[in-house]
């Protein structure tokens, strides 16, 4: 324990008041410990940036995570950052920024969509949603970078699993479970992530292109090419006018793929891949390493539909079944993009109800994948299931759920009735 | 074989053998249940071999639903389960118990489909993961990790342990090239976790399976991702004039930013004996060797390579050479793939250990290998994935001496706790097992192990499914005085301990 941290831990807590905002490891567990005493349900929250996402719930207090926030110890030779959870995100990526590394999964900015402006969220948030950003298909998700957690669980134990070296096998990997559980498991207190150095360059190859079929193709065939991308997206006619930049002033539909690595290299590749799709010069745009991150942070942060007034679903399916889903849906009025190279949906549709959803959902269930709802209207929240599950996992995940939280204290309901 | 405490026999369970038998005879095909001790004696052992136990019973089933069967009437009649793949493990995962069933997933030995358009592999468990590679690789594609058994080890096993292997520096270990898998749960539910699509929602039990040893689960189908092969591969054979100069190389090379698909460091010992073993052309006066892996594009693995030789030359390397050939490439690994039979040639048996460093504290550790090596008067050599510190003393010692194997064992623990000690992990990559069950207490506290004990007791309440692997077995643990133990109780006496 630090200086710091024994003087916190000395101040006697409030118990009556309804946010709690701590700053030390023994505030947290002293919370969680009375909270389990009084079965007092808690809305675990970092920097606000996702909380939104998930059903209602009942909370009689709030942990704010905000202000338990700091770099533990950053190893870039080592290739590892061990932060406290509440440390904003961005906080983070500048510290690496100096030496030149990465967060490789590159997360998505809810800000933009909720509020109209940057909030990356705290690292805790990060990993509790486990949202991958463009990478996903090359680096694997935001749980395949976590080396090791310390969190506390529901009776206000601290437990630690992993740590900060690369290959760990040691017990079960509690790092997975605890990534993308949205706070139901619990509550995070610090994290070891791994970091990679940041390539030479990257470039974006930008084909002029309105047609899904096609795009699909030109994504399916770059991603099975062996020049390696790093991203593949697909945006629609009516998104085109977002990505004007210097190198790219067609504001029509585009399928983008990312090279990265050395200069040479990625010159190299990006010629062969034009080559391979058997593109023409007039077809395509390149993308020099400055816009390409333009082109890249505007993906990662959903800004076609910054400020969204109507409702966001997030959907992935196997690539091969993405075409037929998107056909299927051309009965309803939405406007989408295609991420992780042709598997992940990003979509907003304005109206919205539970015959509708029920639809898309079964559609979406047909064809092997599943569906988030990133943001719907409050009335259908109500009712709507925001996560899918089935009777076999839903008994499991209740079991897990027990396993850390015995009496439901943390987050509960928040993904499923009941866990 | 040692005397390594196994969880108490179930005398009832023994007894009743023959009816067990003939239950199970019912349940599945009459052939696929051995019980006579010629038959049973293949099973006795798997990868580690010092240690041996008969299990009471074999079946062999062939489908997710006997496999269901099996378990339920298992979990019924309260007998013990082990799980067994290839049984090419190293920490003794899938060693018997005298009052056990062991599964034999041997029948599940088929690749159910190749899927070219979403990149993967469905396959049942037993199928090796060489097979995997094998099955696509004609039209350009791979399976990533590559775990030095990868001829013979099956994908199942690797799913259980999660595998690794020398490439696992660049494409990670098995779980982060795992898609799906179809798993049996010891109440006979069948289910599966993750799929095609990438990241299934909720809780991630996928990742909770994978590594977890058989404890939670029997798994009967496996989607892997596969990759395209990389375009050129080329290695660089690097000599040094020590450790500390070779871990340096090591550091700057990952603090450029190049990270190479291997990078193997292997000390002066074993250089020297699987040279001698393979005439791999090594230099056999550096005090440490390393072979630097590349692939990629021809710029971009010309570009690092480039770049890995100007660092291994400020870091004062005695010898470089880099491969011309593919064929050439294939040499330099000869040697380093012929380490285990190269150690068998110097002593009667050796013990593999596998623990995880920091990769800077390469040369302390290994320095501290050396001087247990004087300590218990028992010779070592030492393979290292460098990359990703990952370290594989090979401890020679001679199993039919007593003494020489209970050397080797306390050896090897204090090699993984001196790993622990520096910021490291006790198993990089082979698993817990029976082999390191005790050095538990060494990473964990209490609270950390009884939180994943509660996970297992939720999904097997009876704790049938591989018992007396991972997790320490009270007594010693409460000798050593980390479990918290007051009054002969611990702390939860509704949790069973393994």
């Amino acid at each position: 324990m630090s200086m710091e941290e024994k003087q916190n831990s000395q101040t006697s807590l409030d118990f009556n008041q309804n946010i709690f905002k701590p700053s030390s490891r023994e505030e947290i567990v002293e919370i969680v410990k009375n909270c389990y005493r009084k079965n007092i349900p808690l809305e675990i929250n970092g920097l606000k940036s996702k909380n939104k996402i998930g059903r209602n719930f009942q909370s009689e207090k709030t942990l704010d995570l905000s202000n338990y926030k700091g770099i533990i110890d950053y190893k870039p030779e080592e290739l590892y950052i061990k932060v406290k959870s509440g440390t904003p995100l961005k906080e983070i990526v500048e510290e690496l920024d100096k030496n030149n590394q990465q967060l490789a999964f590159e997360p998505n900015d809810f800000g933009y969509l909720f509020s109209g402006e940057s909030n990356s969220g705290s690292i805790g948030g990060v990993v509790s949603c486990n949202f991958a950003g463009s990478r996903r298909f090359k680096v694997g998700s935001v749980r395949d970078h976590i080396l090791g957690f310390q969190g506390i669980n529901g009776k206000g134990e601290i437990i630690k699993s992993g740590g900060t070296v690369v290959k760990n096998v040691t017990g079960y990997d509690l790092s997975k479970l605890i990534s993308g559980s949205f706070g139901t498991l619990t509550i995070l207190t610090e994290l070891s992530i791994k970091v990679l150095p940041k390539p030479e360059t990257s470039k974006t190859l930008v084909i002029k292109n309105p047609h899904l079929k096609k795009a699909l193709d030109y994504l399916g065939k770059g991603l099975s090419s062996s020049t390696d991308p790093s991203g593949g997206v697909f945006y629609p006619d009516y998104f085109g006018k977002n990505f004007i930049l210097n190198d790219l002033t067609h504001d029509g539909g585009l399928t983008a793929i990312r090279i990265e690595g050395p200069i040479n290299s990625v010159d190299q590749r990006l010629d062969r891949l034009s080559k391979e799709l058997g593109l023409l010069n007039q077809e395509l745009s390149i993308l020099d390493n400055e816009q390409s991150n333009i082109f890249w942070g505007r993906t990662k942060n959903l800004e076609v539909f910054k400020s969204l007034k109507g409702n966001l679903l997030r959907i992935v399916v196997p690539i091969s079944e993405t075409l037929k889903v998107i056909q299927k849906f051309k009965n309803y009025e939405i406007k989408y993009f295609i991420d992780w190279g042709g598997s992940l949906v990003w979509f907003s549709i304005d109206q919205l109800n539970t015959k509708i959803l029920s639809e898309i959902k079964e559609i979406v269930k047909k064809h092997q994948g599943y569906i988030t709802l990133i943001k719907i209207e409050e009335d259908l929240k109500a009712s709507a299931d925001i996560f899918t599950i089935d009777p076999i996992k839903y008994k499991i995940s209740e079991k897990i759920k027990r396993s850390f939280d015995p009496k439901r204290i943390f987050n509960p309901g928040k993904m499923y009735t009941g866990i | 074989m040692s005397s390594l405490q196994m969880p108490k026999v179930d005398n009832a369970i023994v007894s009743k053998k023959d009816k067990i038998a003939s239950d199970l005879r019912r349940i599945i095909n009459p052939k696929n249940v051995l019980s006579n001790l010629d038959e049973l004696r293949p099973f006795e052992t798997d990868g580690l071999t010092a240690y041996r136990q008969m299990p009471l019973l074999v079946v062999m089933p062939e489908t997710a639903e006997e496999v269901s069967q099996i378990l339920k009437y298992c979990n019924e009649n309260k007998v013990k389960v082990v799980p067994r793949g290839a049984g090419t493990g190293l920490s003794g995962g899938s060693m018997p118990l005298e009052d056990c069933v062991l599964i034999a997933m041997g029948k599940f030995n088929k690749i159910i489909e190749i899927d070219y358009e979403n990149r993967c592999v469905v396959t049942q468990p037993c199928v090796t993961n060489l097979a995997i590679t094998h099955a696509v690789q004609d039209k350009g594609f791979y399976y990533a990790p590559d775990p030095s058994s990868q001829i013979a080890c099956s994908i199942g096993g690797n799913v259980a342990e999660n595998s690794g292997g020398v490439h696992s520096l660049k494409y990670g270990a098995t779980t982060n090239n795992l898609l799906g898998i179809e798993v049996v749960l010891m109440d006979g539910t069948i289910t599966k976790f993750g799929g095609k699509a990438m990241d299934a929602e909720g809780y991630d039990f996928l990742g909770l399976m994978t590594g977890s040893e058989g404890l939670l689960g029997v798994i009967t189908e496996v989607t892997v991702k596969i990759l395209k092969s990389p375009e050129v591969v080329k290695a660089a054979l690097v000599g040094f004039p020590s450790i500390e100069d070779a871990g340096n190389c090591v550091a700057q090379i990952i603090a450029e930013g190049c990270i190479p698909a291997g990078m193997e460091i292997m000390d002066k010992a074993l250089t020297k004996a699987t040279n001698d073993y393979s005439k791999a052309g090594y230099p056999t006066d550096a005090e440490a060797m390393m072979i630097i892996e590349f692939d990629g594009t021809e710029h971009e693995v010309e570009a690092y390579i480039q770049k890995a030789k100007e660092i291994a030359e400020k870091n004062n390397s005695s010898s470089l050479k880099i491969s011309k050939s593919n064929a050439e490439r294939l040499k330099f690994w000869a040697g380093r793939k012929a380490a285990f039979p190269a150690c068998g040639v110097l002593a009667p048996d050796y013990m593999c250990m596998d623990g995880s460093i920091p990769r800077g504290k390469l040369a302390e550790v290994l320095n501290e290998i050396s001087r247990l090596s004087k300590k218990y008067n028992l010779p070592v050599a030492n393979a290292f994935h460098a990359g990703d510190g990952n370290l594989h003393p090979l401890i020679m010692f001679d199993a039919n001496d007593k003494d020489s194997l209970r050397k080797c064992e306390e050896f090897g623990a204090d090699i993984l706790k001196y790993c622990v000690k520096v910021g490291g992990a006790l198993t990089g990559e082979h698993g817990v097992g029976i082999e390191k069950r005790e050095l538990m207490c060494e990473a964990f506290n209490d609270k950390d192990i009884q939180q994943q004990l509660t996970i297992k007791v939720a999904l097997d309440p009876n704790s049938l499914l591989n018992p007396g692997k991972v997790y320490p077995i009270l007594r010693k643990c409460a000798e050593e005085g980390r479990v918290h133990v007051h009054g002969g109780k611990t702390k939860f006496p509704d949790i069973p301990r393994f």
